[in-house]
């Protein structure tokens, strides 16, 4: 699985953090997204597609 | 004036719709019905326009996250509420790439680790909440005693605005979001919460604390933020900070009252992730911001077979969307084991609520912690005895009395 963040699109609402937080983190200044694991193991994958799927603004990308 | 009746006016449903007698946690039957008929539709409402609604959560969730759908209620054509004057609550009234400028200005205090630093003092605002009650008179007004406390102390330590004047922020945002109160008194209200975050964020640019208002005072005093929008910023934090937790907190103390399996499986759980799962479906179920958000589009855009014009108005009811059996299975039980997450109780798109973060942790501990320090609380008045906030844009109960 091969994961995308939009830095310039996220709106810093925390959801993908909390739905996988080996893999998002957010920025100290303003939230805002960051990668932590662009390229997730398997047992990841369930949380990745949920953060992808609760992000408000489609800033997440994932490559099956 | 003709005085005649405009006959496609006179059949279209009216919007805000009444709630059904004695189903104090359900959407209005006539929306809900509405949902099962078709997708779109108009609505009337009380100043006689028109605009769309959108009935289902696939629908409701694209349009919020679709850059053709404005939330500039100064565009003509927004389906306000009530009568406005300027744009009284800073960003949750603008269009990118304005109102994204705004908002990250006043993200970082909500990510989600800074959040989670929080907990601890949470913990304990609530804590000693519990005592106090303990120790006082019963019964006792659950609103006033805990969930108005709660998140106001909280977002007062976070925005750095004095508890002290509570009595003073509470009332006024009360007159702000009630859906029964005229144009002018709600004029004033924002005025009187203006002048004092103002004088608040003067005092911030004298004498800077650790704290989200002087935060906005340093970007004041470098040139990046005027003094009235920094001030408007501090209404809007301060009004959303504190009612909307508030409103759950006791209204999803009275479900779970009235569902006592689903109050028993949470008062007998320590796993946080439980607890963490009834907050997200108590969100759901109860979808406290019953007025659905509002929006005029910004093109033509066409959602089964039919085309919301540029410049209409758009009314997406999001309580029912999470009543939508497509999106959740047996949508009206509360069962707070379901995986709720995908709720749009705080809304969907690039508006998605701000303090979502801040509000999921505050209801954790609070859930996770009040009925299992008081497991004998009840109600101490019957069901049909509780008055409801149906007259408010933020849904939710007056009063809670309880006893154990
Ligand atoms: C359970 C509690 C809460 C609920 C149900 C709730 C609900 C909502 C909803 C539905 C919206 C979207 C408005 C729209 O799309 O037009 C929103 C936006 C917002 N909320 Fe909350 N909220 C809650 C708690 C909080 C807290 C604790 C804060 C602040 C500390 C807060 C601050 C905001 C702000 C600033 C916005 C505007 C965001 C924007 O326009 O970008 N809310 N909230
Ligand atoms: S879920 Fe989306 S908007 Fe929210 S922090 Fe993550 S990337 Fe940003």
């Amino acid at each position: 699985m091969k994961v995308t963040v939009d830095q310039d699109r996220c709106v810093a609402s925390g959801q993908c953090v909390t739905a996988a937080m080996a893999v998002f983190d957010q920025r100290d200044e303003d939230g805002v997204v960051v990668l932590l694991d662009p390229n997730p193991s398997a047992e990841l994958a369930e949380d990745v597609r949920n953060a992808a799927a609760l992000c408000p603004v489609m800033a997440i990308m994932v490559e099956e | 004036m003709t005085g005649t009746i405009d006959p496609v006016a006179e059949q279209t449903p009216a919007f805000p719709a009444a709630r059904a007698a004695g189903c104090p946690f359900d959407p209005p039957p006539t929306v809900q019905a509405l949902r099962e008929r078709t997708r779109l539709t108009r609505v009337r409402l009380a100043d006689g326009s028109t605009p769309w609604l959108v009935t289902r959560y696939d629908d409701q969730r694209a349009l919020m996250a679709d850059p053709r759908i404005s939330s500039d209620v100064t565009r003509p054509g927004f389906p306000s509420p009530s009568p406005v004057r300027g744009r009284p609550l800073s960003f949750i009234l603008m269009d990118d790439p304005e109102h994204a400028r705004l908002r990250r200005m006043v993200t970082a205090p909500f990510a989600i680790r800074r959040v989670e630093a929080m907990r601890p003092t949470v913990q304990k605002i609530v804590d000693d909440l519990i005592d106090e009650m303990l120790a006082g008179p019963r019964p006792v007004d659950l609103v006033q005693a805990f969930a108005l406390p709660v998140p106001s102390l909280v977002i007062c330590q976070l925005l750095g605005v004095p508890y002290a004047d509570h009595d003073f922020f509470q009332d006024n945002s009360r007159v702000l979001i009630n859906r029964d109160v005229t144009p002018e008194e709600r004029w004033v209200a924002v005025d009187r919460l203006s002048a004092y975050l103002d004088r608040l964020i003067g005092e911030k640019l004298d004498h800077p604390e650790d704290d989200l208002l002087s935060s906005l005072a340093d970007r004041v005093g470098k040139g990046e933020l005027t003094r009235p929008e920094a001030a408007q910023i501090g209404v809007l934090m301060l009004v959303a900070g504190h009612e909307t937790t508030a409103n759950m907190i006791a209204l999803g103390t009275l479900a779970l009252l009235e569902h006592p399996d689903q109050l028993a499986l949470l008062r007998e759980s320590d796993d946080p992730a439980l607890v963490a799962s009834a907050v997200e479906e108590l969100l759901r179920y109860l979808h406290i911001t019953h007025n659905g958000r509002r929006r005029v589009a910004l093109a033509d855009i066409e959602i089964a077979g039919q085309v919301i014009r540029e410049g209409e108005g758009v009314i997406l009811p999001n309580d029912i969307a999470n009543r939508d059996p497509e999106a959740f299975p047996d949508p009206d039980r509360l069962d707070i084991r379901r995986d709720a997450r995908r709720h749009v109780a705080f809304g969907f798109g690039p508006h998605q609520c701000l303090g979502q973060p801040l509000a999921r942790m505050e209801l954790q501990v609070v859930y996770g912690t009040l009925y299992r320090r008081i497991p004998t609380l009840r109600l101490a008045a019957r069901l049909d005895e509780i008055p409801f906030k149906h007259d408010g844009a933020v849904y939710g109960v007056y009063e809670l009395p309880v006893t154990w």
